[in-house]
């Protein structure tokens, strides 16, 4: 025993082998055989279990303070003080500002999602997330749960902060399709990043180096800090297929009423970020299976040596 | 409640080979494995680095598809039945670095309860019986990322208890552990085992004494095949062909060479490397290889007039890599790590990602 189980032992506190009694089933045959329900409810807990490091460990480490609300905000600042200096229409400092929260999800989406399958790898969890009897999906949900939830609380610091600092005034007049514009643009954007975590582990450095050239043009075609539209073509192409570009137009729409900087109505928008959630989703569930077995086969995806 | 053992095989494989694609050959890991292990059973798999135990682990617990030949454990096709399996077996590895740093020990195995679909509250208190079993109450609330080596390995070991397995697969569990964890790790195993009839083990290690200490059975393995198999004592006979013992006097004129005249002595060689007393001891060590049993009589009759006293006399039984030795040709020392298969395709994360200020791998939650 090491120092301190020594001392745990000293204490009384040592190992204690009648708990591993456990819990009683007459054959590994009937333990193994699960009903639907118990099926899902594994599902649904495994999503909890997931979310939960994320969740709670939300506020174990304070650096995030700097790195996702002061750097966003002195970017979203950079840009508000170009546009005063254009002499541009307001609410271009509450669209600046309202990309600026979103990029803490657009962040999240990449390093916290796209790239975790990668970092379960290499830590070794995820052989066991394959050698749990879950599906391999609930632990995807789970980690777009808890970045969802990480992320809002960095969004919403980096919104308010910046909107006292700079006057930014909101005029709602759907706070129900806001809301929910929102949600759907978090649903879609999550639902991206599932499809990327998969592609990520199974392309490897090559997917890891293309979604790192690819974040600043997914800046720029997105919006994140002036309005889709103003890009023409390529601001109609990006809302089609990149769900930051989409939520970002309706969401300013929906928050600014009365500008008139928009590609398409909200509710068009919500209907294609429904579109791409589902889309998203099924992709991502396909490219998990997909996953699961070229690693059978080829011993290659849940190995940290191979 | 305690459910008599099954009556089904916990492992029964046929056949079963496994080649990794590599350049410029392709690795043959295993090269048609048959076993058969019972339900209960604390079965071992000896053999070095590269032999093919962690291949087997891997196909067993359902990660990794053979390349031909069929598995099953407890009755369940590994390809075809890979969620029940899931269900009644778990796996714990040496140098696990597995869960998040920044959770508690607690939180950690509660996380790992949910993948299980254990109902939250049960979970906390499944969790909280397994840190109490395991010795690491005063560690519970400790993070994870400050945990030493050695709790570290019981804190796997609770998570591979957590959905209570019928089958608990140890990949070279004590690895990287010093000399007092890995015997608590090993202690650990023998009282979960004996806790509930009917519960099986399937252990790999090189370690030879701690498969000796452990299995009931052991296979041993070397480049994907399966030598021999047998309890630690059967396959230590086989090698066993002359007795062998360790003669201590109190002197011997004229050196252990004056035994090699005696009827049935078939060597007798110094067991201290130079040959000479031990200074300390003010004794002669003398290692005796004899015929039989029956030859000790006539040495032991032949020490008197020699002017000798025998201090101590111990049996020296053979030990397992004796009996490797004598299957392989060589000792485990003397095989070289396989080379992980390069196909080229090896995903990594890329050497730059720390230096580029991405996030430590304790804190990618």
């Amino acid at each position: 025993m090491s120092g301190q189980d020594a001392a745990s032992s000293a204490a009384g506190r040592g190992p204690r082998p009648e708990l591993f009694v456990g819990r009683a089933a007459a054959s590994p045959q009937i333990a193994a055989d699960w009903s639907r329900r118990r099926i899902l409810l594994t599902d649904l807990r495994a999503v909890r279990g997931r979310a939960y490091p994320r969740i709670n460990g939300l506020f174990r480490e304070k650096s995030w303070v700097f790195f996702e609300i002061l750097l966003p905000f002195l970017t979203t600042s950079a840009f508000v003080f170009v546009y005063r200096a254009l002499q541009a229409p307001q609410e271009y400092i509450g669209f600046v500002v309202v990309g600026g929260a979103m990029t803490a999800f657009w962040l999240n989406v990449v390093w916290m999602m796209a790239a975790q399958l990668y970092w379960e790898k290499d830590q070794g969890n995820l052989e066991l997330y394959f050698a749990a009897p879950m599906d391999l999906m609930s632990v995807l949900l789970g980690m777009a749960l808890g970045g969802m939830v990480m992320s809002s609380s960095r969004a919403a610091s980096v919104l308010v902060v910046a909107s006292v600092v700079y006057g930014v005034t909101f005029e709602v007049d759907q706070w129900l399709l806001l809301i929910v514009v929102f949600g759907l643009t978090l649903s879609a954007l999550y639902g991206l990043g599932m499809i990327l975590a998969s592609l990520f582990l199974m392309w490897g450095r090559e997917a890891w180096h293309t979604t790192q050239l690819m974040v600043e043009p997914v800046y720029f075609v997105s919006g994140l800090n002036f309005p889709v539209a103003r890009l023409g073509m390529l601001g109609a192409l990006a809302v089609a297929t990149i769900p930051l570009a989409v939520g970002l137009d309706a969401i300013r729409q929906l928050a600014f009423v009365g500008s008139d900087v928009a590609l398409l109505p909200p509710l068009a928008e919500a209907g294609i970020l429904v579109a791409m959630t589902a889309v998203f989703t099924l992709a991502a569930r396909w490219s998990l299976r997909t996953l699961e077995r070229r690693a059978r086969i080829e011993g290659r995806l849940t190995m940290r040596w191979q | 409640m305690t459910a008599p053992v099954p009556s089904v095989p916990a492992i029964e494989t046929r056949d079963i080979r496994r080649v990794y694609k590599a350049r410029p050959n392709n690795v043959t890991a295993l090269d048609g494995i048959d076993l058969d292990v019972a339900a209960g059973e604390f079965f071992g798999l000896l053999g070095p680095n590269g032999a093919g135990k962690t291949t087997l682990i891997k196909i067993l617990t359902t990660l990794l598809a053979p390349s031909s030949g069929s598995a099953r454990v407890f009755g369940f096709d590994i390809e075809r039945d890979t969620k029940k399996i899931r269900r009644i077996m778990n796996m714990v590895a040496g140098g696990e670095q597995s869960g998040y740093g920044i959770l508690t020990v607690r939180e950690q195995l509660w996380m790992f309860s949910q993948f299980y679909g254990m109902p939250g509250a049960e979970g906390w208190r499944r969790v909280d019986e397994l840190i109490e079993a395991v010795g690491l109450a005063e560690q519970r609330l400790q993070r994870v990322n400050s945990l030493s080596t050695g709790q570290r390995q019981k804190m796997n070991f609770a998570r591979g208890l957590l959905n209570d397995p019928w089958i608990l697969f140890l990949d070279e569990p004590t690895l990287g552990l010093d000399v007092s964890a890995a015997r608590a790790v090993r202690e650990l195993v023998v009282q979960w085992q004996a806790a509930v009839p009917g519960r099986t083990l399937l252990l790999t290690t090189h370690y030879m004494a701690e498969a000796d200490e452990l299995c009931e059975r052991i296979a041993i393995v070397d480049h994907g095949r399966i030598l021999a198999i047998g309890a630690p004592a059967e396959l230590k006979r086989r090698v066993q062909r002359e007795s062998i013992f360790r003669l201590e006097l109190d002197r011997l004129d004229g050196g252990p060479a004056t035994l090699l005249r005696l009827p049935g002595v078939v060597s007798a060689v110094a067991a201290t490397s130079d040959g000479r007393p031990d200074d300390e001891r003010q004794t002669v060590a003398v290692n005796l290889v004899l015929a039989d049993d029956a030859a000790l009589a006539s040495v032991v009759a032949a020490l008197t007039p020699l002017g000798s006293h025998i201090v101590a006399l111990a049996k020296s039984e053979p030990s397992l890599e004796d009996v490797f030795v004598e299957l392989v040709g060589r000792g485990f020392e003397d095989e070289g790590e396989a080379p992980p298969p390069d196909d080229g395709l090896t995903p990594a994360v890329p050497q730059d990602a720390h230096e580029a200020g991405e996030p430590e791998l304790e804190d990618v939650v």
